[in-house]
């Protein structure tokens, strides 16, 4: 499978990328790492007329933790997360659901921009930003603006970004070191795109009770979404066995799963509700 | 549709090449067409078989999804450059032991993957590696013997780095 031609260019800044981008309307394509791009192109499912490489543009491969958050910028590549010291302690649910991403050779190539523009519903690096409620940083020909996840995913690969759009960086917000949580996929084989995945993580107060309890399911709808019915169910109450059964049963009532040739819609729902059970005892829920 | 081509330098296996190539043109198409490098070899063509991995700047990579023109400036470590005439490397000598290949379609990528994780993780354990080669298909061994080559050519790899 060769790819269709276009043409290809290499700007050194994000102002020439956004000003490329703008030159040829809804026909260019930003290429990154290209793990998503160059299958899509092999298939003929993208062919755009230019491709733009962010290759030369300086500054977005950096992880730096600020008081306003924890910022990642687009260029930052699943192996750059998952070597991170510093990400592992200041956020942990990020590092275990990168780990999940695609295979060894894909990793050291695949990057967070490349993933949140190509907004495969299951993936995990959209289904983090939603679940923690993350901000996207967006350059385009007008300025720039800043989108959150939630506003930023419309559906089954389509964005709120803009034909001359540039994401630079996403922002998650700071992680309290003794936050509960947990993260739960499953795939037929490993490296495979999620059958389903679920991410949940609450605060505890004083009293052993959950609050700010967040749980996002990835690969169970056309985008990934929260569940705020079972988030409403666990906060302000002690995670409890018999309450972690109930918000399994939420969930699977709540997704909208697709029913294809690798799972049924009703495999998926159920999967939704056991995954959710599964990653709120891994979050140490249920022991009292 | 004539395609513009572009000048594209880099090196492959320590030797610096130039080469002029169609944008669409992949790293692998390129290493296999422009440079006759064929030990790469190019399975699926979409990133999914494995066959086609090199070491693009110490990181094993798929060349099949990736474009020669961003190898620019790139140190480009091909099956080809992890042999020599006069012996077997340790990780050759090790698949020969443990009859780790059958039709050898998959090795170059099975061997580029495994040299670019023991150079960095010497000591990666049986769980390790099978997650790292879980990305490189191969339809004859049944992975065992794989998993098993490459277990058994850690120790000259931590040689090589005490060395």
């Amino acid at each position: 499978m060769k790819l269709p031609p276009f043409e290809y260019a290499c700007p050194a800044t994000v102002a020439e990328a956004v000003s490329l981008l703008a030159s040829y309307p809804g026909e260019a394509k930003v290429i990154a790492g290209g793990q998503s791009l160059m299958p899509m192109m092999a298939f003929r499912l993208a062919t755009p007329s230019l491709l733009v490489d962010l290759r030369k543009l300086k500054g977005l491969d950096r992880i730096d933790i600020g008081k306003d958050g924890i910022h990642i910028g687009a260029k930052v590549r699943w192996r750059d997360i998952l070597d991170s010291e510093v990400l592992r302690k200041a956020h942990p649910l990020l590092v275990a659901a990168i780990g999940h991403v695609a295979h060894y050779q894909i990793r050291n190539r695949g990057t967070v921009g490349g993933s949140l523009a190509h907004a495969d519903p299951a993936a995990e690096m959209p289904g983090i930003a939603v679940a923690c409620e993350a901000l996207i940083f967006i350059t385009g020909k007008a300025g720039s603006r800043v989108l959150r996840a939630q506003d930023f995913f419309l559906g089954a690969l389509t964005t709120a970004l803009q034909p001359d759009e540039l994401i630079t960086e996403i922002r998650l917000p700071l992680w309290p070191p003794s936050r509960r949580w947990g993260f739960e996929e499953f795939a037929r084989r490993r490296g495979d795109f999620a059958l389903a995945a679920v991410a949940v993580f609450y605060d505890e107060d004083g009293l052993g009770r959950a609050k700010d309890v967040h749980i996002g399911v990835i690969g169970a709808a056309n985008r990934s979404l929260r569940i705020k019915e079972a988030e409403t169910l666990l906060n302000g109450r002690a995670v409890t066995e018999a309450l972690i059964v109930e918000a399994g049963r939420i969930v699977s009532a709540a997704v909208d799963p697709p029913d294809d040739i690798h799972a049924s819609a009703a495999y998926r729902r159920a999967l939704a509700g056991t995954l959710t059970e599964r990653a709120l005892l891994g979050a140490g829920g249920g022991a009292r | 549709m004539t395609q513009p081509t572009l000048k594209t330098r880099f090196t492959v296996n320590g030797k610096p090449v130039e080469v002029t190539v169609p944008a669409r043109m992949t790293l692998a198409d390129c290493l296999r067409h422009q440079l006759r490098l064929t030990g790469t070899h190019l399975g699926c063509e979409h990133g999914v078989c494995g066959a086609c991995t090199v070491i693009f700047n110490g990181d094993a990579v798929r060349a099949c999804l990736m474009l020669a023109v961003q190898a620019e400036g790139a140190e480009i470590i091909t099956v080809e450059g992890l042999s020599n005439d006069d012996a077997l490397t340790p990780l050759q000598a090790s698949f020969r032991k443990h009859g780790a290949l059958q039709c050898g379609f998959c090795t170059p990528g099975m061997i580029t993957t495994a040299h670019a994780l023991l150079s960095e993780e010497p000591d990666a354990d049986a769980d390790r590696i099978r997650d790292v080669l879980s990305g490189n298909l191969c339809r004859c061994t049944g992975y065992i013997p794989i998993i098993e080559a490459v277990l058994d050519a850690r120790a000259a790899y931590r040689k090589t780095r005490e060395d």
